[in-house]
């Protein structure tokens, strides 16, 4: 080396251990400062097939949260000892799980987002599981409904799973149907559709496999591929079946189809459930008074002052009700997120993941504690009685209000 | 399974999948155009029907004849500023279906953004002759029923307008051969546009008659033209008899398989009819090679 480069060298070296102690220096000084927002993103369907589930269940609850936390100053982080508002990054997953994984690799890499809340729908957030995992960052999956969720449990330990195992709800609705049986209101056979998709996939299995344990018989059992236009061919055979009750593991347009053409056909079974779709408000305001009777997946504990305050509430920010299922779950598990960052006191994503696994939360739904990450304190069933969903099964938890079996002919 | 139900549900069921599919075989018969933003502007025209049925208390069976001329108006003012300099570039060859293919394609997503930004992502659905009617001891929903007779009654009318009246002659004629079109007077870019407006009052009269029955979000308008083009090349395109006959054809296949087989296999029973007959007859049903 000549001796113009050494010097170069040396002078090189010199500055850059003074720069790289001056940033530590620095760096230490700024560990104490509070960060100027606390970033939180999300992706969720905002188009394509998912959207109305999404925007009925998930998107506004995001949105209210984030407003009411920054009206109130924002996220109280004690290690600072002040609130820091939170910056919202949101983007839209187009219902397709590549697209979710796309958007959750560019919130965490890209926009360096310190929180992700979840997708809607079971297939997105086992989509964007994996990745949530390998970069450490909390999943609270409400809106998603897998039988192998103790497994993911077991695989991904910063899983939480809000909404329960299609099991828990095929077990609870045929149980359900076994004490009207024996109190002598219905008989014994059961006709049972799904839509050829999860959600109808699962909780049909579900359901045929404690048909028989629970004393009845299934005397129709098909499925039927999403976006069916005409429910009628279906609904004929069930009718001519005469059925005591008819179950419909449906989406939203098929859990609508399939109430219009029940009642122009005058399908009048003793026991009416459908599937996703029976919570919507947009389902209570097409057929108001004509619901009684009719029974499906959730349900809310409409008597408690916490869940019509949050109906109120969410009404004026989204300008609509929410759901009678998800919603109150979704609004808990951001609660139960807003606790556990509070008591922690700063985003240490791994302090998070571990009071969330352990602590007990104060939510509009009651207590929330995990269970093996899962929280199951849940409505299995509800049911419209006097225009309003109730839940009816867990018949002891609070809340709960007896099912009207048969149900009323439709108005 | 009574047979009249088969046969009548296979009627409604045939005559809704007819129905949607009419304006999408004009406009890709005649105007060559293979309008990818077609599902979506048959939302759009259901929305329209909703606010106007829920806000204003106006009756979809009005909202439907206020359709065709607004449904007529937008789609020609399309055709005039966003199709026609695509036509003069390509000279209505074949580079035009591809190229239009691309811009429809955009627009649909244009038309999502704003029904999306309009309405959210919420599924709609209202009630209106929601009531059973008694056909053969068969019960169908009216609403249904008028979809089907809409359907059958507008086939009649284009058909006695494309072969009773001069401009109806003129856009065959344009149907049949673009390029010589001109030697016998034919103003091709007019009857283009004509034509493809005429696809435009079909699509906006059939999104309000369908938005009485069916529930609808902003995105479903992919499911309403995949299901379009499915009829509309299965029939031929630009023949509104093909068109017809598909659509009464899938609608009995889907209803049989349904009733008779097994409800889980409707989309395959359709899928292979698809490929039957356009392994049978490329251009489809009614279609013959143009060009």
């Amino acid at each position: 080396m000549t001796d113009q480069a050494r010097r170069q060298v040396s002078s090189r070296l010199l500055i850059t251990v003074i720069a790289a102690f001056g940033a530590l220096a620095l760096g230490d000084v700024r560990a104490q400062e509070a960060p100027k927002s606390i970033r939180i993103g999300y992706v969720v369907s905002k188009t394509g097939r998912d959207a109305p589930g999404a925007s009925a269940s998930t998107t506004p609850n995001y949105q209210m949260w984030i407003k009411e936390v920054n009206a109130a100053g924002g996220l109280m982080l004690k290690a600072y000892g002040k609130r820091v508002p939170i910056e919202a990054v949101e983007y839209d997953d187009q219902s397709q799980a590549e697209e979710a994984i796309r958007a959750t690799e560019r919130l965490i890499n890209q926009d360096k987002v310190d929180v992700v809340l979840p997708p809607w729908g079971t297939a997105n957030n086992l989509a964007v599981g994996p990745t949530l995992n390998r970069h450490g960052y909390p999943h609270l999956a409400v809106a998603s409904i897998t039988d192998k969720a103790p497994e993911f449990a077991k695989r991904w330990s910063n899983v939480f799973f809000f909404l329960g195992m299609g099991s828990q709800y095929g077990e609870a609705l045929v149980s359900t149907l076994e004490e009207a049986r024996k109190a002598g209101k219905i008989g014994n056979t059961i006709a049972m559709i799904s839509v050829a998709d999860g959600f109808g996939v699962d909780l049909s299995r579900a359901t045929r496999n404690v048909v028989e344990k629970h004393g009845f018989k299934l005397v129709y059992d098909k499925s039927y591929p999403p976006s069916t236009q005409d429910m009628s061919p279906i609904l004929n055979e069930v009718k001519a079946l005469n059925p005591d009750a008819f179950i419909a593991f449906s989406y939203p347009p098929d859990t609508f189809l399939l109430t219009d053409q029940a009642k122009v056909l005058g399908f009048n079974p003793k026991v009416f459930y459908a599937g996703v779709g029976t919570a919507l408000p947009g389902y209570k305001k097409k057929n108001g008074a004509s619901l009684d009777g009719v029974m499906g997946p959730g349900g809310v504990d409409l008597d408690s002052p916490a869940i019509q305050d949050y109906f109120k509430r969410h009404t004026v920010s989204a300008g609509y009700e929410p759901d009678r299922w998800t919603s109150a779950v979704t609004w808990s598990s951001l609660q139960v997120l807003q606790q556990a960052i509070e008591r922690v006191g700063k985003i240490d994503r791994e302090a998070i993941t571990r009071e969330i696994k352990t602590g007990t939360f104060d939510t509009i739904v009651g207590p929330v504690k995990m269970d093996n990450q899962m929280y199951t304190n849940l409505w299995w069933v509800g049911q419209w009685q006097g225009g309003e969903f109730y839940g009816v099964a867990p018949k002891d938890k609070k809340g709960a209000k007896a099912p009207t079996i048969p149900k009323p002919a439709w108005k | 399974m009574v047979l009249t139900d088969v046969l009548v549900g296979g009627l409604t069921l045939g005559g809704l999948y007819a129905l949607t599919a009419l304006g999408l075989t004009v406009q890709y018969g005649v105007a060559r155009i293979l309008n990818l933003a077609y599902g979506q502007f048959l939302i759009a025209a259901a929305f329209g029907a909703f606010v106007l049925a829920t806000r204003f208390g106006l009756s979809p069976i009005i909202t439907l004849f206020l359709a065709l001329p607004v449904g007529f108006a937008l789609q020609w003012t399309v055709y005039q500023l966003l199709l026609m300099p695509l036509v003069r570039r390509t000279g209505a060859g074949p580079a035009l279906e591809t190229d239009s293919i691309l811009l429809t394609f955009g627009l649909s997503f244009l038309v999502l953004g704003i029904c999306v930004a309009a309405f959210g992502g919420d599924l709609y659905s209202y009630s209106y002759l929601a009531y059973p009617v008694d056909i053969l001891g068969s019960k169908v929903s009216a609403n249904r029923l008028v979809a089907m007779v809409f359907a059958f009654a507008m086939t009649a009318v284009l058909y006695l307008l494309l072969t009773r009246t001069r401009l109806g002659t003129a856009v065959r004629a344009v149907a049949v051969s673009p390029r010589f079109a001109p030697l016998v007077g034919v103003d091709v870019r007019a009857a283009s546009a004509i034509a493809f407006g005429i696809g435009g009052a079909l699509l906006a009269a059939s999104g309000v008659l369908i938005s009485m029955f069916l529930p609808f979000s902003a995105s479903l308008g992919v499911v309403f033209a995949m299901k379009a083009l499915i009829v509309v090349i299965m029939g031929g395109a630009g023949n509104l008899m093909g068109c017809l006959v598909a659509g009464l054809l899938l609608g009995f296949v889907e209803t049989l398989v349904a009733s008779y087989v097994d409800p889980g296999l409707t989309v395959a029973a359709n899928f292979t009819l698809f490929l039957l007959v356009l392994l049978l007859r490329p251009t489809g049903l009614f279609g013959k090679t143009v060009r």
